[in-house]
């Protein structure tokens, strides 16, 4: 099973999307170019100092909203590993499984955290943190057919015998 | 020697018997009008002067009107900015009521007056014969703290007008015909004065149009010889003439040109100059992607119903924004009881608030990359109506909105 | 076994008896993808490697959240949309018309009992005839245009049963704001919310509209009412048998019942910033306001328009606070026009701006700055959503807007 770890970036309860990524900057041409706004009504500093690899831990309801598709999009774009939170939005949840960006749901772990520490996850199993094991579960098989895949562009590719 | 009417006003408000063309004269202003293009700047200025005050607060009208409603955060700053100094400071103040030159037609603007504006169309209220003229914040911000300033006294271009415009020709033809016959630059520093026989065909709307426009001849400022149809404009909104002045007979002016009003015809300004000027039927079948009826030179009732005269039971061309934004909320409200607001849109016109929309061209409406506008706004420069590389076409109410049903430049009589 | 409504159109669509937890396939009776998002569809479309629609009548393409233009580039989204319509052969295009949660189903484009999915979070709204309508990202969008269907979950169902007479000053806003304030942002989220009652049989399509708007607030999948004599009036349609059918049988099984009485409620506001941050407007009379903003998917009909007018009538707004209309479409503004209700929204000098998303959207239509406070009839006041974060959005009803907007505070109507 994959295994993977990461610095953490820690946020609250109701992240929106609007927080992600606000209106004004939503008509750019690229997700490159909308990139450096993520985050920016709530930290406005966040986007650039998110590095390759880190880990966003979050509370409740992470990614309310709208359902602009460009707030996984960047969050990935970022790159971002994966985001833990207590629970997520469902379209939210839906775009970022098509974007293939890992959406991980734990109710404790937001709690614990701090800023700045690495935590070591063990996909479809388990999140480590100061020696303590967090259990995760496991993604239903439609959802990990997406993600195997490599996202929905590439299964509908598959789909249309393009690839 | 006689006078010009720019030389009486001038007189008159700097207390003197007599000016001359080259004289420099300090002068008391009767009003001044700043908008949200850049009040934020003025009040940076004024917080730093030394010891800041208002010489007569009455005399100062401030208008939101280019970015309203306000439409990005940069502009909320400088609204609230504005809006926080003229409720501390009591100015007359108004947001939304409409285009700052039409808001100030419709309340404040009286024959005679001396007025400065912080933007370049305030020569527009001449068509009372007032003496308006655009300056910069620092002008404004020193006439704001005394109430005085400087004025060197213009030449007079004097315009007799002859005739009538024939049916389907308007004010807005004509003043473009002027400014391609003089050019760009042909009234630099000078006023441009207008009277003869031919004015009496003119209404104030009319009068507007025109005077609004004589700054893209580079014009210090415009008038309007003072008739009965001012003065029936001004007693209809509750005003007096401060003062009546005629040119006299044996005043001196820098040329006359006698315009024949009968001759003029629907008329284009091509990108990206207002004195590019060329028949209308001449640039018929250009391809356009968005048409604007509004502005301080052309949103007005009368500009309104000529549009609507032309859409009725028709619709705008299904790939053509056509944006109609009404002067200001009194003429919304009329147009609304007239019925022309209903006719827009069952066009399937998009009728803005009143506002300065795409003639300022950082708003709503802006056009994009080699889009091509038609419009009745005030200017045609490079990148004016959005992206850089845009291209603005100017016309008249008439032959803006029928371009708006073809999708292409037209004239009102091909529709 | 009886079924909530949910269940009944996911199992007409599938033709099978569904539950919930069940993950189907169901076919796609129309899609509605707005300005924001065409650029987005359109290239994901293509690199999927479709080259047809799988039915171009089902597919909508409506023009709002970018109208008129405030940035220089948002026209390419019009010229990438042109070009779409004209290659794929769409007819379905509304370039100014208004909102496209209003257009959907104000145009006859969904139905009761259809199952419908829109590129933008609101699509919730056409529950109020009774169909399946949800939000999705532009990639699934993309493949519904090729495929024509989508996997979904069938949801559980919150029922909300709601009876007896609303107050004079209580509109369906307030209903919709004290129920998502009870239930929390995330309450219902992969849920279904099923409304019935008297209270609501007694509501119109309109105030049905505002309700099922908001149910994405909640986390809601979708929202419904059970079509009646109203929605058909509405839909001009004839009801048949399967559509009177959309009710939630007596012996349904629903994760969670709520009731209310109609006469409990009062007017509330949705405080910053949070739609779930919900308080009775008493607790908040005489905050000091910059703004008022009427209008969106959620509060920008009709009705709305004449609630605010009627509170306008022969006042004016408060000096130095601004108030935007902003219709939900061009038929609401005609008919507005016509009933003599833009005449008293204009002359209490309100600030009546061309049907569109406006400043709900929080691209232009009134961008405030720190420190001010904006009362709005529209559904998010998440933190910068119209302006800065030092912006503080209160949502409320049309009646309680307008009241506000006279009196330069918050205030309770009348």
């Amino acid at each position: 099973m994959e295994k993977f770890s990461g610095k953490v970036w820690v946020l609250g309860d109701d992240i929106d999307t609007d927080i992600i990524i606000p209106t004004e900057y939503l008509a750019l041409e690229t997700v490159k170019d909308m990139a450096p706004y993520a985050f920016s009504p709530l930290r406005p500093e966040l986007a650039a100092q998110i590095k390759q690899g880190d880990i966003i831990v979050a509370g409740k309801n992470f990614g309310c909203g709208s359902s602009r598709e460009q707030a996984p999009e960047i969050i990935k774009a970022l790159g971002v590993k994966c985001v833990i939170a207590k629970s997520f939005a469902r379209i939210f949840f839906r775009n970022s499984i098509n974007n293939g960006l890992l959406l991980i749901e734990n109710e404790k772990l937001r709690d614990v955290v701090s800023e700045g520490d690495d935590i070591a996850v063990t996909l479809n199993q388990a999140i480590e943190y100061h020696g303590e094991t967090y259990e995760i579960a496991s993604l239903p098989k439609n959802l990990m057919d997406i993600i195997n895949a490599g996202g929905l562009v590439k299964a509908m590719r598959k789909l249309n015998g393009l690839d | 020697m006689g006078m010009t009417m720019a030389e009486k006003i001038i007189a008159a408000a700097a207390g003197v018997e007599e000016v001359k063309p080259g004289d420099i004269h300090t002068v008391e202003l009767d009003r001044l009008m700043s908008n949200d293009g850049t009040t934020h700047l003025t009040i940076d200025m004024y917080n730093k002067l030394k010891n800041p005050h208002i010489a007569d607060v009455n005399k100062l009208v401030w208008i939101v009107d280019h970015n309203v409603p306000c439409d990005s955060v940069k502009t909320a700053a400088s609204h609230k900015k504005m809006r926080d100094f003229a409720r501390e400071h009591e100015i007359t103040f108004y947001e939304g009521a409409g285009v700052c030159h039409q808001v100030m037609m419709e309340n404040h603007v009286t024959s005679g007056e001396l007025i400065f504006g912080a933007d370049s169309h305030t020569c527009a209220y001449g068509a009372v014969g007032a003496f308006g003229t655009g300056v910069g914040c620092t002008d404004y911000l020193y006439a704001m703290v005394t109430g005085k300033s400087w004025l060197l006294v213009p030449e007079t271009l004097r315009f007799e007008l002859k005739g009538k415009l024939p049916k389907g020709v308007y004010a807005r033809d004509l003043i473009l015909t002027i400014i391609g016959q003089i050019g760009a630059n042909g009234a630099n520093y000078m006023a441009m004065e207008f009277g003869g026989e031919g004015l009496k065909t003119l209404n104030i709307s009319d009068r507007i149009a025109i005077c609004n426009l004589c700054v893209e001849a580079g014009a210090k400022t415009a008038l309007m010889e003072v008739d009965e149809i001012t003065r029936a404009y001004l007693k209809e909104h509750g005003r007096e003439p401060k003062h009546a002045f005629q040119s006299d007979g044996d005043a001196n002016f820098a040329k006359v040109y006698e315009i024949d009003l009968s001759a003029i015809k629907p008329i284009v300004a091509k990108p990206h100059f207002v004195d590019s000027v060329v028949d209308a039927k001449e640039c018929v079948g250009t391809h356009i992607d968005e048409a604007f009826l509004g502005s301080c030179n052309n949103g007005r009732i009368e500009d309104l119903r000529a549009g609507a005269e032309v859409i009725k039971g028709k619709k705008v061309h299904p790939l053509v924004r056509f944006l109609v934004v009404p002067a200001s909320q009194t003429v919304y409200e009329q147009a609304l009881e007239e019925g022309i607001i209903k006719t827009f849109m069952e066009a399937g016109a998009i009728v803005m608030n009143p506002n300065c929309s795409v003639c300022w061209g950082s708003c709503q409406g802006v056009i994009g990359e080699n889009e091509v506008l038609i419009s009745t706004g005030t200017r045609n420069f490079k990148g004016r109506a959005g992206h850089k590389d845009s291209f603005v076409y100017l016309a008249s109410a008439a032959t803006v909105t029928a371009s708006a049903i073809k999708g292409e430049i037209a004239t009102a009589d091909m529709i | 076994m009886g079924a909530t409504i949910i269940e009944k159109i996911i199992g007409n669509n599938t033709k099978k008896e569904v539950k919930p937890g069940d993950i189907v396939t169901v076919h796609v009776d129309r899609v509605m993808i707005h300005d924001i998002f065409i650029p987005f569809v359109a290239s994901k479309f293509e690199e999927m490697g479709f080259t047809k629609l799988y039915d171009a009548d089902k597919v909508v393409l409506i023009y709002d959240h970018l109208v008129p233009a405030s940035q220089v580039d948002d026209t390419r989204h019009f010229r990438v949309g042109n070009e779409f319509v004209e290659k794929y052969d769409i007819k379905n295009i509304h370039r100014s018309d208004g909102i496209c949660h209003q257009l959907m189903t104000e145009a006859g484009y969904v139905k009761p009992g259809n199952i419908v999915f829109g590129t933008d979070s609101h699509t919730t709204t056409y529950g109020c005839v009774g169909a399946f309508s949800s939000g999705i990202g532009y990639t699934e969008m993309a493949s519904i245009l090729g495929t024509g269907t989508m996997w979904v979950r069938v949801p559980e169902t919150i029922k909300v049963n709601i009876k007896g007479k609303l107050p004079e000053n209580v509109m369906a806003k307030d209903i919709i704001l004290k129920l998502i304030g009870d239930l929390g942002a995330d309450g219902a989220t992969y849920k279904a919310l099923e409304f019935a009652g008297d209270t609501i049989d007694d509501m119109s399509v309109s105030s049905r509209m505002s309700m099922a708007n908001m149910a994405i607030e909640a986390g809601a999948k979708c929202a419904l009412f059970t079509p009646d004599e109203k929605t058909a009036e509405y839909c001009e349609i004839e009801l048949t048998d399967r559509e009177r059918d959309l009710v939630g049988d007596a012996d349904a099984q629903y994760c969670r019942v709520i009731e209310y009485r109609a006469e409990d409620f009062v007017p509330v506001m949705a405080c910053p910033s949070n739609v779930d941050n919900v308080k009775p407007v008493s607790e908040l009379v005489g905050k000091e306001i910059d703004q008022v903003f009427i209008g969106s998917c959620t509060n920008g009909r009709l009705e709305d328009l004449m609630a605010a007018a009627q509170v306008l009538q022969g006042k004016k707004v408060a000096p130095f606070v601004k108030l935007i209309i902003t219709p939900a479409s061009r038929k609401i503004y005609n008919q507005a026009v016509e009933n003599g209700t833009m005449a008293v929204l204009a002359g209490a000098g309100a600030m009546v701006t061309h049907p569109s998303c406006g400043l709900c959207c929080g691209r232009a239509g009134g961008i405030l700055t720190d420190g001010e406070t904006v009362v709005a009839t529209n559904n998010r006041n998440f933190l910068g959503r119209m302006g800065t974060s030092k912006v503080g959005i209160y949502l409320a009803s049309p009646k309680t807007a307008a009241a506000c907007a006279v009196a330069g505070k918050i205030v309770e109507p009348e």
